[in-house]
C-alpha cells in the first residue's frame, strides 16, 4: 500500500506539472475549453462514487449539488468580490452542508427513499434559484470572471489549470476515502447494512459524512463553471445532462475504486465533446442512456471488472 | 387580502389537481407500492401515454376514447418492460433496488430522447369541445377541463383498488410481494403474476397522460416534475394503499394550489418534495402504512 500510495503522488505531481506547463506548450485554446468539460465530469464522477460507489446509495441529484455550486460561487463573486479559491472553497462547504442535511432526512430509512429525495431535491433547488431575483431568476446572470494571473496564457487556459487542481484534489481525496477506515466501513455498509450495524460499525454517521464529502466535490466542481461561461442561468446549472453523466461514468468506468469513475469520466466525455461538435445533443443523451442501460444489465461492474482482473470473490452488493 | 372566495376557489381547485395527481401516481403505487419495483420511469410513461393520446387526438378521436384504446398497447408495453427488467436481474439471481433504479432511470431518459425525436420538443396540446368553458356555481368556477380529468382519476383508482381486493387475480398481485414462495405452491407463477401486474400499472399510465393533456399543454420532459410528485403520493400513502393514494394525493394538490393563490405559483413545484420530506423525517411508514 505504501509503494502505491508513492505511485500515486508521483502520478498527481505529474499531472499538476502538466497542468501548468501545457497552456504554454500548446497554443490553441479551445483544447483548454474543451479539457474543462472533461476535467469537470472527472471531478463531478469522482464525487459521485464517494456515495454512490463505495456506499451504494445513489444520488440522481449531482445536478442540484453542483447547480448550487455554480450559484454560490458566481453570487460571493460578482456581489462580494471573493477570490476564486475562497468561491470553491465556500461551494465546497456548502455542497457538504446540503449533502448532510438530506442525508440527514431520508438517509436513516432505506436507501431507495434518499434516491427518490434526491430526484425531488433538483428540481425544489432550481425552484428557489428561479424565485431569487438577486441570482438573476429564471433569465440568470452575466459573470465576468476574474483576469487571470501572470502564470496562465489566458482565461481558457487559466480555468483549465483550475479545473484540473479541484479534479486532481478530488480523485486524491476519493482514493484516500476508499484505503481509509473510511472506504472499509462504506463497504461494509454497502455488502451488508444490518451486519455492518451489528459488528459496530457507526454506519448513519458513516453515510452521513459519505454524504458531506460527495456533495463537497459535487459542489466545488461547479465553483469554476460560471467563470468559464461568463454566464449562469438554472436550465443548464441544474441540467440533467450532470445528473446522467454523474452515474453513467462510474457504473461505465467501475464504482469500486477511484480509478473507475475517471476512466469512465475521460472515456465518455471525451466521446460526448466529439458528439455535441458532430451530431445533436438530443442524440447524445439518447447514446449515454442506451449505454448506461447496457452496463447496468449486462456489464454490472463496468470497464474495471470487463478488461482488469477478474473480482476476487469479495463481499457482492 | 384574504376572501372567502379566492380560499373556496383554491380548496376545489386542489381537490380536482390532487385527484388528477392520484391517476398520476396509481400506476406507482402498484409497481412501487405492491411490487416494490422502483419504476422511476413511470412518470416518463405517463407522458408518452399523452403524446399517444394527443396522436390518436390529431385524428378526431375524443381523448378519453382514445385512453381506453391506448390501454391495450400500454398493457403490452407493461409486460415487455417487466420482461426485460426480470430477464436482466434473474440472471443475476435477485434484483438489486439499485440498480434497477439505475436502469429505469435511463430508461426514462431513453423514452423522452424518443419522444423528443419522434414529436420535437414544443408543447402538445388537445382541443374539444368540451374544453375551454367552465362551469359557475356561485363564486365558484371549476373549468370542464381540471374538472373532467379529474373525475377520470376516481374512477379508475375505484377500479382497480375493486380488482386488487374483489377479484382472485387482483389478490394474488397483493399476495406476490408478501411472500413469494406460498404462491408459487398454491400452483400460481409468481412472475406471471408480477408481469400482469407491471402491465396494468403501465395501462394505467395512458388514462394518467388523457389527463394529463386535457389540463395543459405537455412536454416531452415533464414527466420530470412529476416524480417528486408521485412518490410522495405513495410513500405517504402508505406503499400500497391505494384508497390512500388518493387521500394524499387531494392533500398535496390542496396544499399546491393553497401556495400558489396565497404565495407565488412559481413555488409549487417544490410543495410535493417538502411535504415528502417531512413526512420520510417523521412518519416513514406513510400516513396510511402498517409500521414496517
Amino acid at each position: 500500500m505504501r509503494k502505491n500510495s508513492f505511485l500515486f503522488l508521483a502520478a498527481v505531481g505529474i499531472v499538476l506539472v502538466l497542468g501548468f506547463l501545457l497552456p504554454w506548450m500548446v497554443r490553441n485554446p479551445f483544447y483548454f475549453f474543451v479539457g474543462y468539460v472533461v476535467l469537470q465530469y472527472v471531478t463531478i464522477a469522482t464525487g459521485w462514487n464517494i456515495l454512490g460507489g463505495y456506499a451504494g446509495y445513489i444520488n440522481f441529484g449531482a445536478a442540484g449539488f453542483f447547480g448550487s455550486g455554480v450559484y454560490l460561487s458566481a453570487f460571493l463573486f460578482t456581489t462580494l468580490g471573493l477570490p476564486l479559491p475562497l468561491c470553491i472553497l465556500a461551494a465546497a462547504i456548502f455542497g457538504a452542508i446540503l449533502g448532510v442535511l438530506t442525508g440527514y432526512l431520508t438517509l436513516r430509512i432505506q436507501g431507495v427513499y434518499f434516491a427518490i429525495a434526491t430526484l425531488g431535491l433538483v428540481v425544489v433547488l432550481e425552484t428557489i434559484v428561479h424565485n431569487i431575483s438577486a441570482l438573476g431568476g429564471a433569465s440568470g446572470m452575466a459573470v465576468y470572471g476574474p483576469r487571470p494571473p501572470a502564470w496562465s496564457p489566458g482565461p481558457s487556459q487559466y480555468n483549465f489549470t483550475v479545473m484540473l487542481i479541484i479534479a486532481v484534489a478530488s480523485v486524491a481525496l476519493a482514493r484516500f476515502v476508499e484505503i481509509s477506515w473510511i472506504g472499509r466501513g462504506l463497504r461494509a455498509v454497502k455488502a451488508s447494512e444490518d451486519a455492518a450495524e451489528c459488528s459496530g460499525v457507526p454506519t448513519l454517521r458513516l453515510k452521513l459524512l459519505a454524504c458531506a464529502l460527495s456533495g463537497a466535490v459535487l459542489a466545488a466542481a461547479g465553483a469554476p463553471y460560471p467563470f468559464y461561461t461568463s454566464y449562469v442561468e438554472p436550465v443548464t446549472a441544474f441540467s440533467l445532462i450532470i445528473g446522467l453523466n454523474a452515474i453513467a461514468m462510474p457504473l461505465i468506468g467501475g464504482t469500486k475504486s477511484w480509478s473507475g469513475p475517471v476512466l469512465g469520466a475521460l472515456l465518455l466525455a471525451s466521446v460526448q465533446q466529439i458528439a455535441t461538435v458532430t451530431i445533436s445533443s438530443e442524440l447524445n443523451i439518447l447514446f449515454v442512456g442506451l449505454v448506461l442501460i447496457a452496463f447496468v444489465a449486462f456489464a454490472p461492474g463496468g470497464l474495471a471488472d470487463l478488461f482488469g482482473r477478474k473480482p476476487s470473490g469479495g463481499a457482492k452488493p | 387580502m384574504f376572501s372567502i372566495d379566492i380560499l373556496l376557489n383554491a380548496i376545489v381547485t386542489g381537490i380536482l389537481l390532487g385527484s388528477v395527481y392520484a391517476s398520476l401516481a396509481l400506476g406507482l403505487a402498484i409497481t412501487f407500492g405492491i411490487l416494490h419495483i422502483p419504476n422511476i420511469a413511470h412518470p416518463t410513461l405517463v407522458v408518452a401515454g399523452a403524446f399517444f393520446v394527443y396522436t390518436l387526438a390529431q385524428w378526431g378521436l375524443d381523448p378519453i376514447v382514445a385512453a381506453v384504446i391506448g390501454l391495450v398497447p400500454f398493457y403490452v408495453l407493461g409486460l415487455a418492460l417487466y420482461l426485460f427488467y426480470s430477464r436482466v436481474f434473474e440472471r443475476r439471481g435477485g434484483a438489486n433496488v439499485l440498480q434497477s433504479l439505475t436502469l429505469f432511470f435511463g430508461l426514462s431518459l431513453v423514452v423522452e430522447i424518443l419522444l423528443v425525436l419522434s414529436f420535437g420538443s414544443e408543447l402538445k396540446s388537445v382541443n374539444v369541445s368540451y374544453i375551454g368553458s367552465s362551469l359557475k356555481f356561485g363564486a365558484l368556477t371549476v373549468p370542464y377541463r381540471l374538472l373532467i380529468p379529474a373525475l377520470l382519476g376516481p374512477v379508475m383508482i375505484a377500479a382497480v383498488w375493486l380488482y386488487l381486493s374483489r377479484t382472485n387475480s387482483g389478490t394474488a398481485i397483493r399476495a406476490v410481494a408478501h411472500e413469494e414462495r406460498a404462491l408459487s405452491i398454491a400452483g400460481l407463477d409468481p412472475a406471471a403474476v408480477k408481469r400482469h401486474a407491471f402491465g396494468i400499472a403501465t395501462a394505467t399510465a395512458v388514462v394518467a397522460g388523457a389527463a394529463l393533456i386535457m389540463i395543459g399543454p405537455v412536454e416531452p420532459f415533464g414527466g420530470r416534475f412529476q416524480i417528486g410528485r408521485v412518490f410522495a403520493i405513495v410513500v405517504l400513502a402508505g406503499m400500497g394503499s391505494i384508497p390512500g393514494n388518493l387521500v394524499i394525493a387531494i392533500v398535496i394538490g390542496v396544499a399546491e394550489a393553497l401556495v400558489a393563490s396565497y404565495l407565488n405559483p412559481s413555488w409549487s413545484p417544490g410543495v410535493a418534495f417538502a411535504i415528502l420530506l417531512l413526512g420520510l423525517a417523521f412518519r416513514p411508514q406513510g400516513l396510511f402504512g402498517a409500521a414496517r
